[in-house]
This record gives structure tokens, sequence and C-alpha cells, in this order.
């Protein structure tokens, strides 16, 4: 299984599990797990609210959508049966780590997905892992049969006189799923295309019942909320990003791994320090912060605090925490052309501007990436790019643009020089690139 | 409800058939149980056949279409059989990073196949996979759904031949 790294800098919270076999329940109770949803119930809704709101935990799942706030947009009352989500369908490339969570830690899901299900009157829950995490399935199959056995799921949890249910699913691959609407209908049964919005899960969701739809990794923080109180774990992060999160540190790197660091930690000492830095001598080209879909950033760019904030303001997104660096070895057309046909092959084909957007964005790229370019091409991949933003029904479309978009502006000269130099005139690195990892 | 499904006749094993019983039951709406039935039934059977279609699309209460449907959205499922063992490389961009397309050029050559092609013993079957999880351990590959991290084409070798050896 995935090896587990550490680093003096890290704030192990939410991974302080991780190695220690936590997954059986009996080690679990013996690191102090459930003790958060005890706590919960005495708290009940509103004060379990005030307490995420006080953490200012923000999603994990890309959009840093602060999750108190989430929560308290369900409504009270519904006529229909409210649902809990957890989404696990960890598909963005760059990101690895809500696998880890899983694996080393699967109570600590089912226990958050309980205290989110308390927050919203729910009573029930779904985990949704993606279908090639199939050892993972197990692991939490076995965990929750281990939770009704003890008494903390289904009838009466914690003898409070709730009842709460807990299933865990699978999908059977596919990118787009991951999107909190094709989740949905993923879960129902059917292809995954998006649905229009609003009405947002919140109100209409999973089964037409209000929904909160969270990533794996924030619902596996909820308890550790609690453990150590909202307003601590607040303290850990910067402003208005509470916390800590795992960034999955990847590429060119000396120590690529999943480490946990505080919010706000500085992305240039991230890849020197905890990383381990450029293997070979090499020199930093380029970082791809927050997973494929996230706007490169050039090496003079890079002195920046990691919360979503901070990395919004240098121009791109914190999102699911895939930090890919890449060096001076790497052929940014190439990777802009990698990047495309990731996005063109996961389109769910709904909409034109994606559909035909990121397929002529595959097939320029790839043309001008074989030496076959032409000098408006340059200007054309972009403008295409640009088309595409804000006009599609989910943000796949924005997903497959906003990085193009970043490659072309940044690197434009890598791509005149695919002008002169046919096919790739980085292609002699390669060698020297392979020599180094 | 029809609770006859079980009894009636089955393709699948006993305890898949059992399975398949109680996760219609599971949901809210049996049709939620359709994506894990698929995908279990293919695990059982090597894909999805035509029985298997007809019998998961009896258990759902959906038509054979909707099934059919279904499957062709999803990518881990195949009506066609792969080779015993499915070994999917990951080319994206932290496996490219690594050495993800070597890799895989590197299958290619070591089992005589193409993308998406099968051995002629059907013992091997070979595909590009977009990203597993496993970026921080790059490159990677799975094999039916075995993951193996930070692979070199030597350690490729070893991994293909102990599969080989397991057969
Ligand atoms: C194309 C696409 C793919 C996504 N994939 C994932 C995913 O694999 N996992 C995830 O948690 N969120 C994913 N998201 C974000 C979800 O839509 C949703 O915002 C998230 O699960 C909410 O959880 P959070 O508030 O805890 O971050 C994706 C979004 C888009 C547009
Ligand atoms: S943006 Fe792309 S993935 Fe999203 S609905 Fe439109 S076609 Fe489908
Ligand atoms: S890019 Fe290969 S596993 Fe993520």
């Amino acid at each position: 299984m995935a090896d587990l790294v550490s680093h003096p800098d890290e704030v192990k919270l939410l991974s302080f599990r991780f190695g220690k076999g936590a997954a059986s329940i009996e080690k679990y109770l013996e690191l102090g797990g459930y003790a958060s949803a005890r706590k919960a119930i005495e708290l009940g809704a509103d004060g379990i609210v005030a307490e995420m709101k006080a953490s200012n935990l923000r999603g994990r799942g890309g959009a840093g959508f602060p999750t108190g706030m989430k929560w308290s947009f369900v409504p009270k009352q519904s006529a229909k049966p409210k649902y809990v989500l957890v989404n696990g369908d960890e598909s963005e490339p760059g990101t690895c780590k809500d696998r880890l969570i899983f694996e080393h830690d699967p109570h600590s899901v089912i226990e958050g997905v309980i205290i989110a299900g308390l927050a919203i009157g729910s009573r029930m829950g779904f985990i949704y892992l993606r279908g090639e995490y199939r050892y993972l399935l197990k692991i939490m199959e076995r965990a929750i049969e281990e939770a009704y056995a003890k008494g903390f799921l289904g009838r009466n949890i914690f003898g409070s006189g709730l009842d709460f249910e807990v299933v865990s699913h699978t999908g059977a691959g596919a990118y787009e799923v991951g999107e909190e609407s094709a989740l949905m209908e993923s879960l129902e049964g059917k292809r995954g295309i998006p649905r229009i919005r609003p009405p947002f899960p919140a109100v209409v969701g999973l089964y037409g019942g209000p929904t909160i739809i969270n990533n794996a990794e924030t619902i596996a923080t909820v308890p550790h909320i609690f453990r150590i109180g909202g307003a601590e774990y607040a303290k850990l992060g910067t402003e208005r990003n509470g916390g800590t999160r795992l960034f999955c540190l990847s590429g060119k790197l000396e120590r690529p791994g999943v480490y946990e660091l505080p919010m706000g930690y500085n992305l240039k000492k991230m890849i020197y320090e905890v990383g381990g830095g450029i293997p070979g001598g090499r020199k930093l080209k380029a970082v791809v912060p927050g997973g494929s879909s996230t706007p490169v950033l050039l090496p003079e760019e890079i002195d920046i605090g990691m919360d979503f904030d901070q990395v919004g303001k240098a121009g791109s997104m914190l999102g699911s925490g895939g930090v890919v660096v890449l060096d001076d070895t790497v052929c940014m057309v190439e990777f802009a052309l990698r990047t495309m046909k990731f996005y063109r092959h996961e389109s769910c084909g709904w909409c034109i501007p994606c559909r035909e957007g990121t397929d002529w964005l595959e097939k320029t790229l790839t043309r001008f990436h074989a030496g076959g370019g032409q000098a408006r091409d340059i200007d054309n991949i972009r403008y295409l790019a640009e088309n595409m933003m804000g006009r599609t029904f989910c943000p796949l479309g924005d997903a497959a643009a906003m990085p193009t978009i970043a490659f072309v502006k940044k690197f434009r000269k890598e791509f005149e020089d695919h002008l002169n130099g046919a096919p790739c005139p980085y292609a002699h690195h390669r060698e020297a690139a392979l020599a180094t990892v | 409800m029809s609770g006859d499904s079980s009894e009636s006749k089955t393709i699948f094993s006993p305890a898949l058939a059992a399975r398949f019983d109680r996760l219609v039951g599971l949901y809210p709406v049996r049709r939620s149980a359709l994506i894990p039935m698929l995908l279990y039934a293919q695990d059982e059977i090597g894909c999805i056949s035509d029985e298997a279609v007809a019998e998961i699309a009896r258990r759902i209460q959906i038509t054979e279409l909707d099934v059919r449907n279904v499957i062709s959205y999803y990518s881990l499922l195949h009506t066609e059989p792969h080779g015993k063992f499915h070994v999917q490389v990951c080319t994206n961009i932290s496996c490219m990073l690594r050495g993800g397309n070597e890799l895989f050029e590197h299958c290619k050559r070591r089992l005589g196949v193409g993308n998406k092609e099968t051995t002629p013993d059907k013992l091997f079957s070979l595909e590009e996979v977009e990203c597993i999880g496993a970026c921080s351990w790059a490159p990677a590959v799975q094999v039916n759904y075995d993951f193996h991290e930070n692979l070199t084409p030597e350690s490729m070798d070893r991994v293909l031949d102990d599969y080989r050896a397991r057969s």
C-alpha cells in the first residue's frame, strides 16, 4: 500500500492515527475515537453548526466552500428525508489523499458522517468511493459493520434515541462523477450527467431531499474539530482558512508524498524543505498548486502561503491539495496537451463548449506539439479556452480551460519554440529527465 | 418488490446473488444498487455479459437499455472480457513526470500488445488510464484492483512476471 512519509513541520491532526491500525474499531476507540460523536449529540444541531463555523474549515474537495455555512443552508423542516453524501471519488490528477484516510482511518469518516447527519437532522449517510478503490471499499465496509455492532450506527445510536444509517458505495470509473450533482446522479444509478442549479443540493439533492455533499477529507476532519474545539482548530491555520490539510506532493521532487501541513504553509518551503527539492540539481520550472485544473504558477510566484485566499490572489487556486512540481526538463506544451487529453476524455459531452472545446484543444495541441503548429494556433488555443469559461453547465469546462489559458500566457515562448524546431524542441530533455527520478 | 429474483434462476454464485438481494434493499430506491451490482457482476464473470445485463435489469426493475446506457458511461465497466490480469498504466501528469509514458511503452513491448488489447493467451490486457490516485507514488499501475507504485521498467517486469507465475 501507499507509503507514509513524515516531516518535522507537519501538524498531524487529521493524520495522527495513520499507520497505527486504526481501521480496527478497537484501536480507533483506544485513540479517542467516537468521543466527538458523543459530544456532538450533546451539542445538538445548532451547537454543531456553530462549532463548525468557528473552525473556519473550508471544503477540501476543490472549491473551498466554508463547511459550517454549507451545513447551515439545509432547511430545518423538510417533507423529504435529508442525506449526507461523502465524496470519495478522488480523481483530480495530482490528488491522492482521501485514499490514505479510507485506508488508515475509515472510522473518522464514519464519525464525521454521523456528526454531519446530526447537524442537519438526517438519518442516512452515503460514502461514495471511486471504483478503482476496491481495496478501500472492503476496509470501509468492515468499519461500518463494526460501528453497527457497537451501536454507533443503526437504531438509537450511542443510546441517544436517534437513528442513523451509513451505506458505502462504489462508482465505476468517471472523473465527472466527482462533481457534486453528477455524484448524486451516479448514486441514483444513472450516468454522471450534472444537474442544473439552482436548486442547490442543500435544498433539493439526493432522491429529491436536502443533501450535504462534502469531500472525504472534509468529513474526516470533522471529528478532530470536536476533539480539540472549533476555535483551536481555526488557530492552526490562517485567517478564514482554519486548520491543516493533506497536501499531495508529486512530480519532480526528492521526497514526494502526502504531508499534513497547516493551512497557509509557504509553498516554496513545501517544495524545497518538505518535498526535499528538485532531484538531480535541476531547476524549478513551474508548479501546479492544487490539482490539474488549477492554473500553473511560475517559480517567482510561489513565495505564498497555501490557503484558499493567498493562492487565489496569486491567480490560481488551492483546489484539491495536489501540488505538482515541474522542473526544467518538462515541455510545457506536452504538459498542457496531457492535461487537455484528460479533460477531453472526461467531458460528459452535455454542453457544446466543453465537449467541442476540449476536443479541439486536444487536437490542436497534439498537432502543435508534433511540429505541425502555426503561429496563429497559439492565440487560437487561448481564445478557444477563454470562450469555454463560464459557458458550461458544470465547472469541468472551466477546469479544462483555466490551466490552458495559464500555460499559453505564462509559457508563450515555449509554444513559439515549437514553431521552429519540429517536432518537439524539448524532446532531448526527456532522457535527462528520466535519469533524475 | 420482487423478492423472487434470487429464487428464479441466477447466473451468479449464491454468495453474489445473496449480496444482490441485500443491495437492492439498502437504498431508498432500488436503482441505486445498479452501479455496484454491475461492477461486482463483472468481477465475478469477467465482463458484463448479455445474461448479466438481463438479470441485473430484472433485479433492479428497469429496462436492459437503461442498464446498457449506464454501462457505456463508466470506464471500468466492459461488455467484452479483458485478460486475466488487466494492466492499467497511468500516464496522467504526475505519472508522466516520473516516466509513466515510458512505462506504458515498456509494457506494450513486454506484453506485445497495444492499448486496450489482450495477449493471445488471454493472460494480460493493457490499458492507458487516467489518474488512479497514486500521484505521490508515481509512476503507478493497477493490475485488476491492485496498486503497484514507484515503478521502473525493471520493477514492472518483476510485477508482470509475478502475475504470470500466479496464473
Ligand atoms: C469535474 C469536477 C470533479 C470533481 N471531483 C471531485 C472529487 O473527486 N472529489 C471531491 O471531493 N470533490 C470533487 N469536486 C468538487 C465537488 O463538486 C464538491 O464541490 C465537493 O465534493 C464539495 O465538498 P467540500 O465542500 O467538502 O469541498 C469536483 C468538481 C468538479 C467540477
Ligand atoms: S461542462 Fe463538460 S462535463 Fe460539465 S456538464 Fe458540460 S459537457 Fe458535461
Ligand atoms: S497522475 Fe498517475 S496516479 Fe495520479
